[in-house]
């Protein structure tokens, strides 16, 4: 094999170690800045990544859900911590609804033969075509006269929810259709009534499609500003809302708003490092097997 | 028993119902809703009963407003340049990186961290590196001696900037794509052109690329898409500027609704940037199909002469 010989060629890990330095440099000199002081971030004579590290920042964006008072804050601002609970509350309930939806429907079309994989890809690539900025006029409208469902969490679930299930239920089609019906057939010999055999037989195998399916669906509604800022009101504002609210100003902390977004960035950060089989998976089902 | 059989036909039902409530009242009915609300007049504080039905008169409005026309070509002009490079650089990385070496896994693992993040913190990310002053770029050019560039507040800059951004977020994309796309490649096909002789450029180019072609038209599509969804992260980079030079379709929506209030305007944008995707993806399938007719005719062809 001639492409075997040349793996040794040392030229190949200099070129992946300038990707990967090119791919993560950005993300590390955000996470460097979120750790430095703001005279030290304008200060040239001090390096972009060796400098005394502080975690005022951090002190800074979750004083009013730190169990201390910082002595260097001196008015705490609760907007950052408010906004950090209503991303969860939003991302985690819309996943949770989105899947559980998603996963009834998949099945359904799978087993019971509704409609053809063709129509469901087609729907799902449909729905990946209708940009967010489309959606803004119609649903804040909608939401606010018709609903009345502005300014609620309900309100921005809904719309995360409706906007992630053609993709959730066109993923796990593709998982649920390599179950062994015989599993079902043997359960249902057994007594176990349809809703049974879903929860009981068909969930438990599809884990991992499950995971990526929830993994995309959370990145979603996590990182959402558009919708999310149309829709939600003072109290319901969600992270990346209130991080462009705070950057429309003249003069830029920049080590806070970094502390800020480092936070933001984490989550799906972590899901990369311990998923990133399972994300690729996600990525590429659609292009290459379908 | 008849409650049974009953109970088992409604099943299916059952379990699409919540999903089929959720994207008629939440999907569908929006977007119907936005096509009506195009020709309205209507501003945020009206409910939409009130405002005035006026025809096309948004389109028309539209069509002649300059601004309008600017930002319709900026984003053709964004999505093209974006779509072109990364494709160049994302397939000719995965040629090049398509062999079996150990850190292969973390450079996958890195690449997709980009995708990952918010939107938001790219944009916040690169405005810092961007800043006139602070930015590690212009700090590294005053350091070699060299004048800093204007990123954020020359027109021209400011394209070049949002591309750059773009580009390191969305080549890993097309990166993994393609590089599952030529590991799912028939190995026979590529062992016949070594054993027949084949330069790594022939095989390149007569081999895998063609092979390749469906699945790279397919993540054209995609990204090409994708390419004019892009909105958080020009929103926190120029918010459209200097001037109008980085403000694509989307963010215009978003600020015609916003901050000028102007729904019915925006309504009708919305109904433009839909139909500028719809003639793209279906002009996409129909590349396709024609492409796979010809290929299924040649083949035919090709059969017949061998008899």
């Amino acid at each position: 094999m001639a492409s075997q010989t040349q793996t040794r060629n040392p030229a190949f890990y200099a070129l992946i170690a300038a990707l990967v330095f090119m791919s993560a440099g950005p993300i590390a000199l955000m996470l460097a800045t979120s750790f430095k002081t703001n005279v030290d971030v304008y200060d040239a004579s001090v390096s972009a990544f060796f400098f005394t590290p502080t975690i005022q920042n951090y002190e800074t964006v979750l004083c009013n859900v730190l169990w201390y008072e910082p002595a260097h804050v001196d008015y705490c601002d609760p907007t950052f911590g408010r906004a950090l609970k209503n991303s969860l509350i939003v991302g985690l309930i819309s996943t949770g609804l989105t899947l559980v939806i998603g996963c009834m429907a998949a099945y359904a079309l799978v087993r019971f033969r509704f409609m053809g994989r063709g129509t469901v890809s087609m729907t799902t690539l449909l729905m990946r075509m209708v940009p967010p900025a489309v959606l803004l006029v119609p649903v804040f409208g909608i939401w606010t006269f018709q609903f009345g469902l502005d300014q609620t969490y309900t309100g921005i679930i809904l719309i995360y929810t409706a906007m992630n299930l053609p993709f959730v239920i066109w993923i796990l089609q593709s998982f649920i259709v390599q179950v062994p019906i015989q599993l079902e057939e043997a359960a249902r010999m057994d007594g176990a009534n349809p809703f049974q055999v879903f929860f009981l037989v068909v969930l438990p195998i599809i884990q991992p499609g499950l995971a990526a399916a929830a993994i995309f669906t959370f990145r979603i509604a996590w990182n959402e500003f558009l919708l999310a800022n149309a829709l939600s009101g003072r109290s319901t504002r969600t992270v990346p809302v209130t991080i462009v609210n705070s950057i429309t100003e003249y003069d830029i902390n920049w080590g806070v708003i970094m502390a800020t977004g480092m936070l933001l960035a984490i989550p799906p950060i972590l899901f990369t490092f311990v998923a990133s089989k399972q994300i690729i998976t996600g990525m590429t089902a659609g292009a290459v097997k379908g | 028993m008849s409650v049974a059989i009953k109970a088992n036909r409604l099943t299916p039902y059952l379990f699409l119902a919540p999903a089929g409530i959720i994207l008629i009242f939440a999907l569908l009915y929006p977007i119907g809703y936005m096509v009506y609300a195009s020709f309205l007049d209507w501003s945020p504080s009206q409910r939409i009963g009130q405002a005035e039905f006026i025809g096309l008169r948004n389109y028309i409005n539209l069509m002649s407003d300059e601004a309008f026309r600017e930002s319709f070509w900026v984003t053709i002009r964004f999505a093209a340049v974006v779509v072109t490079l990364e494709m160049a650089l994302g397939v000719g990385l995965a040629l090049l990186l398509d062999r079996n070496i150990p850190g292969m896994a973390v450079l996958r693992t890195v690449f997709i961290l980009p995708m990952m993040i918010a939107p938001i913190v790219v944009g916040l990310m690169w405005r810092y590196m961007y800043h006139p002053t602070v930015g590690i770029f212009n700090r590294t050019l005053k350091d070699m001696g060299l004048e800093g560039i204007p990123w954020l507040s020359d027109s021209t800059w400011s394209f070049i900037a949002v591309v750059i951004a773009d580009v390191w977020q969305w080549t890993p994309f097309i990166f993994i794509l393609a590089l599952a796309a030529m590991q799912s490649l028939p190995r026979s096909a590529l062992e016949a052109a070594e054993i027949d002789g084949a330069s790594e450029w022939q095989k390149i180019i007569l081999i895998k690329l063609p092979l390749m072609m469906p699945v790279l038209i397919v993540t054209l599509l995609l990204r090409l898409i994708d390419a004019f969804k892009v909105l958080e992260v020009i929103l926190v980079l120029t918010n459209g500027g200097p001037g109008l030079s980085t403000e694509i379709l989307a963010l215009r929506i978003f600020r015609t609704a916003q901050e000028f209030q102007e729904l019915g305007e925006a309504a009708a944008m919305s109904n433009v940037l839909l139909m500028l995707l719809m003639a793209i993806t279906i002009g996409m399938f129909a590349y396709n199909r024609v492409q796979e007719a010809r290929a299924a005719r040649q083949r035919a062809i090709a059969e017949k002469g061998d008899d």
